[in-house]
């Protein structure tokens, strides 16, 4: 039988601000345990939120960049459960009336676009960590975390493949540090995503039983869980089996998803207003602000290359794929390059190197100048595409080095001037009769192989252009 | 010292009749001799409050005096101060000793008033009685046998006792204005938002208002200008101008219309109590003032919404209690549930128990809607009665408890009972007026109090009017007997 999968997406975005999303205290990643634990953060008797503002420009910043209505009125509702890591026994979120309304976000596969519809993004804060075993015998409760400014980002179930979710997430991922709300740090929980899955009879109207898997902190994960899950759902359909709704957790190490609880043990949450903190109005003055400080987005900058620069639609996906990418590749049309052979390569050898050694563009030892002036060294015909390649192997090493001097160093100019290329040429031809008659006799072929003589001769340096039209030249005599 | 108003005694330190170590002293001494019997204070401190009062007495030398420096105020031990054993009247905080001041502290503490002490309370200001502190009950300084109210019953028996010259309390839905009624002095419960909430340990937070417990309306006035003000550590915290609460005392009461709704006048209330009222509403009419029928059709809907949202906030309130952080936790456990499960147990008190699971249950799925949203609707009904009702009247009056002082022990196994108590200061709570409950009469030697609600803000005029009433009267000068 055929299958559709279905899948929708919660992300917890860290918002990158300066204090906790109703207190004062640091939000430092890394810090000593509980050292970054104010009152509030400890739920002492007698203390109040006080809602950051920073979060809420955050909020707002989101919302203008997914073309989603910013609720004029929204409302920080109480989540009530008891666990030790929940200093109140409530996080404060928001429920019914969150701050970002419906907004959409288009996906790349392939040379397609896809629309996946945001439902709604609330800001609420995120909880302490427990810890086990460091302590002999004892669980341990580190605070720094609690109160932790996050802006929760809800889909439609618009995605139905695991491909489309890890486009999805790396989306949303590359937006939300574009627009500089969150730092994007996977490792250090600062992007996580519940990824909700189902599966339903290939075009059927009726969705199946959805399954959660909680806490997804990599697009390698994601593409895992996300593919075992519909590979356990399918096999216990197909077996006659039924799906239970369920929230589930994926573990790295063995590449499977468990239980973590059922529709039966979940919790009831009690939600209600939270009595300490009015509801939050933002005017239309204080939207119409943020806008004006809104940098151009991943989206418009994308079609504005297409039709500006002339790129291609995956060469301006990959060259907007993160702000730090686009960057580069302006930095190098500034200096001078076509904005096509930038693209290719920064998402050619740049791109290869860096996702070899794992290096972020950042922290790329071949800077925008260097590489622009290596660009320049094949287009003015000093080298070779394929020197220019040995040469970036040795810019990559990053002796300190200049262009120019490793191109010496290596012998690698091309032999530009046509006396010496036409002593070459003669030369070859004579040595190679067999092949001129064969071009004669209508071996296009042929003319490869001479080319290829030439080359080798020149041991690589002769320009190809050039001995291509003395060849030419020569043969047609 | 025993019987001046706080005016007094600012204008007797100036003068340095006497120090702020001697006022201080002689409280202490009262309260010493009289608290085995009274159970008002849970916790004193001599060292403390004698080395705050030293410090008031340099302010005063050095000619930096506020009208209330160097005065000992008693200090309901729901508000958190810096140091200081904070309980809540619960087992859960029998040994927390708060590391931070409330804002009600922190404002006392700038204008260097001395804390004399932190008194009794319901457990987590939860009674209309006094009798669900785990620290025991409050005995009425006018009688010993009765209750002084509740839930500030120790901030009410100490002011009535002249264990301190004035007191803090908080209200949630009556507890300044029930025990000043049953006490026999002045309470104060302002606008919801006038005075910072950030420190007071939270009952229900939409309707928990600190207010000032005194003598008189003059001395409510004074101690309302230190505790008010804008506080941006508390977001329900009201931004306004700091009013002077002594600006408009004397102002002429001539031609004012005093509502008095009729169903704060029908069953339920005490027909002796009933006649006090009346006849303080006719001595209102004789100093000028005119009586307007009114009618609050939904009050009697108050205490079933009351019962339902503050239990549903509190529920979340007290949530934090859970043994982990601070506070009581049970010495034996075999897991994480269980010791959850024991610390409640045996950290809070039935009255604490039955709220949380009333509570638990109208937030839970399923009965939101019939309880939590319906109660909702209704709290803006009344306030809507009100918003209606001062477009005939100026000011509201009406009794402030049904009765006065009952026996301990009386309505304690009967919880609606006790509710009832309530009956006229919740529907203030849930509208989030000002009211004031002064001293206008006995029955059988036991105070009664007359309630004045004002529109929101109106705490200026309802201390205006309390005060003209108290400036011809003096209800509010008498003192229990065989407290000397």
């Amino acid at each position: 039988m055929d299958w559709d999968i279905v899948i929708g997406i919660e992300t917890h975005v860290q918002l990158k601000t300066k204090t906790k999303q109703f207190s004062g205290a640091s939000v430092k990643y890394g810090s000593e345990p509980n050292s970054q634990a104010c009152l509030v953060s400890m739920a002492y008797p007698g203390v109040l939120p006080v809602l950051n503002k920073e979060s809420v420009n955050s909020a707002i910043r989101f919302g203008l960049a997914i073309d989603a209505e910013i609720a004029e009125k929204s409302v920080f509702a109480r989540k009530n459960y008891f666990y030790p890591d929940l200093p109140k026994g409530y996080q404060i979120s928001q429920f019914e009336l969150p701050i970002v309304g419906k907004g959409k976000l288009s996906i790349d596969i392939g040379n397609e676009l896809k629309e996946v519809r945001i439902l709604r993004a609330h800001l609420e804060e995120d909880a302490g960590k427990s810890t086990h075993g460091l302590i002999d015998g004892k669980s341990g409760i580190d605070l720094n975390r609690a109160g932790t400014p996050l802006l929760e980002i809800v889909t439609e179930p618009d995605m139905n493949s695991a491909e489309e979710a890890v486009f999805y997430a790396k989306k949303l991922h590359n937006l939300v540090q574009w627009i500089g709300i969150c730092d994007g740090n996977m490792q250090e929980g600062s992007f996580r995503c519940d990824v909700n899955v189902s599966v339903k009879k290939k075009g059927s109207n009726v969705l199946g039983t959805r399954r959660e898997i909680k806490n997804l902190n990599s697009f390698r994960f994601i593409k895992q869980a996300v593919d075992y899950e519909v590979n356990w759902q399918i096999e216990k359909l197909e077996d006659g089996g039924k799906i239970e709704q369920a929230t589930i957790l994926f573990d790295p190490d063995s590449g499977e998803t468990r239980s973590m609880r059922s529709k039966e043990e979940a919790n009831d949450y009690r939600y209600f207003p939270d009595p300490d903190l009015l509801p939050l109005i933002i005017s239309d003055e204080e939207i119409k602000g943020i806008k004006k400080l809104m940098p151009e987005l991943p989206e418009e900058m994308k079609s504005r290359f297409q039709k500006d620069l002339g790129l291609s639609i995956y060469d301006s996906e990959g060259i907007t794929s993160s702000r730090d990418v686009t960057q580069y590749f302006l930095k190098l049309v500034d200096l001078g390059v076509s904005a096509k052979l930038a693209a290719n390569w920064i998402l050619g050898n740049l791109f290869s190197q860096l996702k070899d050694k794992d290096i972020d563009i950042l922290d790329s030892p071949i800077l925008p100048e260097q590489l622009s002036k290596l660009i320049n060294r094949i287009e003015d015909g000093t080298i070779s595409n394929n020197a220019a390649k040995k040469v970036f192997e040795i810019l990559w090493e990053n002796t300190g080095k200049g262009v120019d001097l490793i191109i010496d160093e290596l012998g690698l100019k091309q032999i530009s001037d046509s006396n010496e290329i036409d002593g070459i040429v003669d030369a070859v031809l004579k040595s190679n009769l067999t092949m001129v008659e064969e071009f004669k006799s209508g071996k296009d072929k042929a003319f490869n192989a001479l080319v290829g003589q030439v080359m080798k001769v020149s041991k690589g340096k002769a320009n190809p252009a050039q001995v291509s039209s003395i060849l030419k030249e020569k043969l047609s005599k | 010292m025993l019987n001046l108003s706080l005016k007094e005694l600012s204008q007797a330190l100036e003068r340095k009749k006497f120090t702020s170590v001697e006022l201080t002293q002689f409280f202490l001494d009262r309260v010493k001799k009289h608290n085995p019997l009274l159970n008002a204070f849970i916790t004193v401190d001599e060292n403390k409050s004698l080395a705050m009062a030293k410090k008031s007495d340099q302010l005063i030398q050095s000619g930096k005096k506020f009208i209330l420096t160097g005065i000992p105020i008693a200090q309901k031990d729901i508000f958190c101060a810096d140091g200081w054993k904070t309980t809540c009247g619960s087992k859960m905080l029998e040994n927390f000793i708060s590391p931070y001041d409330s804002t009600v502290i922190q404002k006392f503490n700038e204008i260097g008033a001395v804390n004399l002490g932190k008194t009794n309370m319901d457990e987590f200001a939860m009674g209309s009685s006094n009798e669900t502190s785990y620290f025991g009950s409050v005995k009425n300084p006018w009688n010993l046998d009765c209750v002084p109210g509740g839930s500030s019953g120790g901030s009410a028996a100490a002011v009535a006792a002249r264990l301190a010259p004035a007191a803090t309390g908080t209200d949630t839905g009556g507890s300044i204005r029930q025990p000043a009624s049953l006490c026999g002095f002045t309470g104060l419960k302002p606008t919801y938002g006038l005075i910072s909430r950030y420190g007071m340990i939270a009952f229900a937070s939409s309707l928990d208002q600190a207010g000032p417990m005194a003598i008189s309306a003059e001395d409510c006035a004074l101690m309302l200008n230190v505790m008010t003000g804008h506080d941006n550590k508390d977001s329900t915290s009201i931004n306004r101008k700091k009013e002077n609460y002594t600006n408009s005392l004397d102002k002429k009461i001539d031609g004012l219309k005093i509502g008095v709704p009729k169903e704060f006048f029908g069953e339920g209330l005490n027909p002796d109590v009933q006649k006090v009222i009346e006849e303080a509403l006719r001595y209102y009419e004789k100093l000028g003032a005119e009586i307007v029928n009114i009618s609050l059709p939904n009050n009697h809907l108050a205490i079933p919404a009351y019962y339902v949202i503050a239990p549903a906030e509190a529920s979340s309130n007290l949530s934090r209690y859970d043994g982990v952080r601070y506070g009581y936790r049970a010495k034996e456990y075999d897991d994480l549930m269980d010791m959850y499960f024991k610390t409640r147990q045996e950290g809070f008190g039935d009255e604490v128990k039955r709220r949380i699971l009333i509570g638990t249950y109208v937030l839970s799925a399923g009965y939101f809607d019939a309880y939590y949203l319906k109660a909702q609707k209704i709290r803006r009904l009344i306030s809507n009665d009100f918003k209606l009702a001062y477009k005939k009247c100026d000011v509201i009056m009406g009794p402030s408890a049904p009765s006065i002082a009952f026996n301990s022990g009386e309505k304690k196994e009967d919880p609606l009972e006790m509710y009832m108590q309530d009956i006229f200061t919740i529907s203030t709570n849930l509208a989030g007026l000002p009211a004031i409950s002064i001293p206008v009469g006995s029955v059988r030697g036991l105070p009664v109090g007359l309630q004045l609600i004002g529109n929101h803000f109106e705490e200026s005029k309802i201390l205006n009017i309390a005060h003209i009433y108290q400036k011809n009267t003096d209800w509010h000068l008498h003192n229990p007997k065989g407290i000397d």
